[in-house]
């Protein structure tokens, strides 16, 4: 290595391919989110629900385990959508920690420090840089939850034979879609956050109260309005709603409510989800918005006018 | 601007019959204000001084040159290629130091250097060769491996030099390059910036509001006042065309002195019993006038020799420009 070369040169020797520039971002990222041991524990430790699913669906075909065991494996939790699904809804839950840990802070950083010039300046666009910056939560949520949960997916279908894979094949696409979905959505949602709030405990509880707040807010409508409408408001609802259309196991109708008046049903109102057209055209209009606020921020030089 | 203004004084910079930066009616504006006001022009220098009073618009330039604004009408072109159509790769080309503080944190100073010569289109390895090769230049090498966090300003400064030159870029604008710096690591900036200027491999655009920095650096200035772009000159050249002037302190009969040079065609004035001021014609060297004075038989005593500096280059465009509205 030419360290004693003191004399400015040009560089004319090859060039990386235009198309994996984004991927530079997280690659330098990650060699600081994983020098946090608390995270690198955390990380460990999502993958504890793929390994115990795994086991279970091991135990499914194990005869002799299942004899051992002495209790029915296949009757008490049978390998099916709603297993999958029950491990989409697992391990997206811990993805949403763990985006709520890297994802704040990796665009307000370059604010507060005035870096985004140093990006702009290169053959490196905007959108290279939120894809770059949003492939950090992404590539690691993907690791937690769609890449293990097709490896479940493939274990189920090699212990069960081709004939399960064959009847089954568009569970690997609910796994995958499924996840994507939740992990763009995650990612669009942190990234406009950290666009936003430059403290970084306070983007955390920001993106904390983006999910949790505006469910009270649904279930408040819910309870005046006698409906279910008010989940369009509701993005824990509206991803269970897409998780669960995607699975086969969405069902509108939810509950009723019955009014009586001297022991006789006056009024009868039957609880109905929104559509699942509506849920996944709300989640889009989040991510739509999520991209505007980003548009906003993620500039060279903010032109005060 | 005056139309000799506009014509392009160095035609050996580049080595082509194009210009580095050629400005074409480029005007900004933000939230209908006018910023940049209809700037025409070829820049052909190794190192081009960007010159004007606070809120002239040279930042302005810059950042629209690297594409951060989009021109509100006009156009510019850097090495032919136009800001508008071929910005990325025009951003290939170029290197960026920015006037504030630009920084990734928590990132040591050689991993800084490195992500941004990445960013840059360099393969890993190369970009990892190529960020110890700028740091040893910019002086930085003992220093690498340090978090940016711990870097003293004058540091900071050197670090941004060197993730605008990793690369290897054949443009490189340095905005305010000196600001903040004590005079040791001031003159070592000026000092490199020299060095990249008479390496050839890259053109330099220097923005400063000191006119030291500029002269020192600099071959070619332009000088924006109010939006507009008042002066374009060849600093060597501006001061060859610049009228000398003389003041001379002598002994002896002046009457014949004088009449000698007259004859060269020079102006002369007598202020006094044994003091002189002539304004020379360019054709006329000094040397010539010991000759007359010898012929004469007078001494000269005492000679002060006065050229137009940038100062009073800059003084005269921000008295003269035709800035504003």
């Amino acid at each position: 290595m030419a360290v004693l070369e003191r004399a400015y040169k040009q560089y004319q020797g090859p060039q990386s391919p235009l198309w994996s520039r984004f991927l530079i971002i997280p690659r330098h990222a990650y060699r600081d989110v994983f020098r946090s041991k608390i995270f690198t524990g955390f990380f460990a430790l999502s993958f504890i629900w793929p390994l115990v699913c795994a086991i279970l669906i091991y135990l499914h075909h194990n005869i002799e385990a299942i004899a051992a065991l002495r209790i029915d494996v296949r009757a008490l939790l049978p390998i099916d959508a709603g297993f999958f699904q029950v491990y989409v809804i697992v391990q997206g839950t811990i993805g949403f920690f763990l985006a709520m840990l890297v994802g704040p802070t990796q665009v307000s950083r370059d604010l507060t420090n005035n870096a985004l010039p140093l990006y702009l300046c290169r053959p490196f666009s905007r959108s290279e840089y939120v894809a770059g910056k949003m492939s950090i939560v992404v590539i690691l949520l993907s690791a937690i939850t769609w890449v293990p949960g097709l490896l479940l997916f493939l274990l189920q279908s090699y212990l069960e034979g081709w004939s399960w894979f064959r009847d089954n094949a568009w569970m690997a696409s609910a796994i995958f879609l499924g996840s994507l979905v939740w992990i763009v959505l995650l990612a669009l949602m942190s990234q406009a956050i950290s666009a936003w709030v430059k403290w970084r405990m306070a983007a955390r509880a920001a993106l904390l109260g983006v999910f949790f707040i505006p469910t009270v807010f649904a279930e408040v409508i819910n309870g005046i309005f006698q409906t279910r409408w008010g989940h369009i408001f509701d993005l824990r609802a509206l991803i269970g709603n897409v998780w669960a259309g995607l699975f086969g196991t969405f069902v509108r109708q939810t509950g009723q409510v019955e009014e009586f008046r001297n022991g006789r049903v006056i009024r009868e109102v039957i609880m109905t989800e929104p559509p699942l057209w509506a849920s996944w055209f709300m989640l889009f209009l989040i991510c739509a918005f999520c991209l505007w606020l980003l548009s906003r921020k993620v500039k060279a030089y903010e032109v005060v006018k | 601007m005056t139309d000799s203004a506009v014509a392009a004084i160095n035609p050996h910079a580049n080595g082509g019959s194009s210009g580095v930066i050629t400005l074409d009616n480029l005007s900004v504006s933000f939230g209908g204000r006018p910023i940049l006001k209809d700037l025409r022009g070829e820049l052909r220098g190794r190192a081009i001084g960007l010159l004007g009073p606070n809120g002239a618009g040279k930042t302005t330039l810059i950042h629209t040159l690297l594409g951060f604004h989009p021109p509100s009408s006009g156009t510019a072109r850097i090495f032919d290629r136009d800001i508008r159509g071929d910005a990325s790769q025009i951003k290939s080309l170029i290197g960026y130091m920015p006037e504030r503080d630009s920084f990734i944190s928590k990132m040591s100073c050689i991993h800084f250097v490195r992500f941004m010569a990445e960013l840059s289109g360099l393969p890993g390895s190369a970009a990892l060769e190529r960020a110890h090769e700028a740091l040893f230049f910019v002086g930085l090498g003992e220093a690498r491996y340090r978090n940016l966090d711990t870097f003293s300003l004058g540091m900071k400064q050197l670090a941004k030099l060197a993730q605008a030159i990793v690369h290897g870029p054949r443009l490189i604008f340095l905005d305010e390059p000196t600001n903040g710096l004590d005079p040791p690591a001031r003159l070592r900036m000026i000092k490199m910036i020299r060095e990249i200027r008479d390496s050839g491999q890259a053109n330099i655009v220097l923005s400063s509001h000191l006119l030291r920095d500029v002269e020192e650096c600099c071959e070619e200035i332009v000088i924006l006042k109010d939006g507009r772009l008042v002066v374009y000159c060849n600093l060597e050249e501006e001061r060859k065309a610049n009228k000398k002037f003389l003041m001379l302190e002598t002994r002896g009969d002046l009457k014949e002195f004088v009449e000698a040079v007259n004859q060269l065609g020079c102006e002369c004035a007598v202020t006094s019993d044994h003091r002189l001021k002539i304004i020379l014609q360019e054709s006329t060297e000094i040397r010539d006038l010991y000759q007359l004075a010898s012929k004469s038989q007078i001494q000269i005593r005492r000679l002060s020799y006065k050229r137009d500096s940038l100062e009073d280059i800059f003084l005269k465009a921000m008295e003269n420009g035709h800035g504003g509205s």
